[in-house]
């Protein structure tokens, strides 16, 4: 069996060999994007009209708030952030490698999306699992 | 068609009540609201009862068993945080509709403390703290940093609402808290959620609310048009899709939608308005609400909390009765609550915090996932 851990995310995947990564489907006929497959278009109804692809791994900072408390055994400050994907696509995910406060954490930041263990959570059965994260990219001129 | 009216509107002072049953504490808001216009329940022909905790528990017809079993059609209802006025607009339908002359509706719950929101997934392992936060204050602190990211709203500019709002309560006797909360001390209360504090979140508490509501003859025929309430509308809608509503509930467009709607069905802008009572869940949420309910154009919000303008005494006061910060939030209770803060105003009858000569006044609730109603009421003697 393999040891790979699982996905924390329906619309992550984990791949036997490669990277790791964010799917998401398009809708052919009125471009939504939305995270994981699936069969209709939530926005246009179109059937038959959504196609997979695999999200960017870079986007930007939209809106965030700083948790300090939370459901218990939760550890806390982190920050919930919610962040545009390049080219399409808006996830959920904490920000890292950044000081939780509004002065550290900027609207429109460039974020990378990383991919590490879920901050060591197993499930019943003890298995790992693999989550996505955000790092702020340093800012390209 | 007629036009519906509310003859008869109560509910309990909102509180913890760990030691009576959700149907117990329907049940005294139904008989509250019945005496109020010297109704019984034998008068009524059909009953739409708002619960969440117990939606599956046929809490309507338990609150018949308390209050007398006389057979008429219940309908339980469940839709989030606008249960209560759903429950009231079934019934404002069923009148509307012809079907029926008098009808009652209830709202109630009974909360537990604490953070409302699951830990995300039901299975694998809990994704709280792993893929963001989906606790409520978590979730509409990013939908005020979506305020402050387009408008520069700022941290203090939320804090004022709370301040107003627990300022209100402390004129309502019906209101779980009547405390002032300076400034200082909103902005310094434990931090749940950046950019809300404790003191900026509403309260988890237990409640009840009910209405009488009447067709115009009716009313009329009872003699009851003197304290009588016209619903002008009566709105819903759900949330149409946004871009980013997977992963951040939109509570702006439903609301945006409701009342550019009830504005028309009523045929008066929100400048008629004399008082709003909107649904502030979180400091962050009545930001919003400012502008989608149109009391101001887009990235006016800030100026209005500063400016006093929504303060009882000012241009347009919101949520006179303390609102879900202070006067408290039992889900399916709040939407029928708020038409009765609104419905007491018009009556002339909400004591010292009383607004002014309020002829027509406009409520507000979103339930997150999400579906927004909207109620315009007049003055109707």
């Amino acid at each position: 069996m393999s040891n790979r851990p699982l996905p924390a995310a329906d619309y992550l995947v984990v791949p036997d060999e490669g990277d790791p990564y964010l799917q998401g489907s398009r809708c052919s006929e009125c471009d939504a994007v939305f995270l994981g497959d699936r069969a209709v278009c939530g926005r246009c109804g179109g059937r038959g009209t959504m196609r997979t692809e695999r999200l960017s791994d870079r986007g930007i900072l939209y809106s965030y708030s700083i948790v300090h408390r939370s459901f218990p055994g939760i550890v806390v400050p982190f920050v919930s952030a919610v962040v545009d994907l390049d080219g399409g696509g808006t996830v959920k995910g904490n920000l890292v490698d950044v000081i939780p406060t509004p002065e550290a954490v900027v609207f429109d930041m460039p974020v990378q999306v990383v991919y590490r263990d879920a901050l060591g959570r197993l499930d019943s059965a003890g298995k790992r699992y693999l989550a996505f994260f955000f790092t702020p990219l340093p800012e390209t001129s | 068609m007629t036009d519906a009216y509310v003859v008869g509107i109560d509910m309990i002072r909102f509180g913890r009540f760990p030691d009576r049953s959700v149907p117990n504490l329907g049940a005294e808001a139904a008989l509250m609201a019945l005496d109020d216009c010297g109704l019984r329940i034998q008068d009524m022909q059909a009953f739409y009862c708002g619960n969440l905790g117990q939606a599956n528990r046929m809490v309507g017809q338990r609150i018949l068993k308390e209050i007398g079993q006389t057979g008429i059609p219940v309908v339980n209802v469940s839709n989030a945080c606008a249960t209560g006025a759903t429950a009231f607009r079934e019934a404002w339908i069923s009148v509307r509709a012809d079907l029926y002359d008098l009808v009652l509706a209830v709202g109630v719950e009974q909360m537990g403390k604490g953070l409302l929101g699951g830990p995300g997934g039901s299975r694998g392992i809990p994704k709280e703290g792993l893929l963001g936060s989906g606790t409520m204050p978590a979730v509409f602190a990013e939908a005020g940093m979506e305020h402050s990211r387009k408008h520069g709203t700022t941290f203090e500019q939320f804090a004022k609402i709370s301040v107003k709002n627990h300022h209100h309560s402390t004129m309502n006797p019906k209101a779980m808290y009547q405390v002032e909360t300076p400034l200082d001390t909103v902005m310094n209360s434990e931090m749940i959620s950046y950019p809300n504090t404790k003191l900026m979140c509403s309260v988890n508490v237990d409640g009840s609310a009910a209405a009488v509501l009447a067709s115009e003859r009716k009313v009329r025929e009872l003699g009851l048009m003197d304290r009588a309430v016209r619903i002008r509308a009566s709105v819903m809608t759900s949330d149409p899709w946004q871009e980013r509503d997977l992963v951040m509930p939109d509570v702006n467009t439903c609301t945006r939608n409701a009342a550019s709607d009830a504005y028309e069905m009523a045929g008066v802008g929100p400048r008629d308005l004399d008082l709003v009572e909107l649904h502030d869940c979180f400091a962050t949420a009545e930001m919003l609400h400012y502008e989608n309910l149109g009391l101001c154009s887009d990235g006016e919000a800030g100026r209005l909390i500063d400016e006093g303008e929504v303060e009882l005494g000012g241009r347009v006061p919101v949520n006179v009765s303390g609102g879900l910060l202070s006067k408290g939030h039992p889900l399916g209770a709040t939407g029928i609550a708020n038409i009765h803060e609104v419905s007491t105003h018009l009556r002339e009858e909400a004591g010292v915090r009383q607004v002014e000569g309020a002829r027509i006044g406009l409520t507000h609730v979103i339930g997150l996932g999400s579906c927004c109603g909207v109620h315009i009421l007049e003055k109707a003697a």
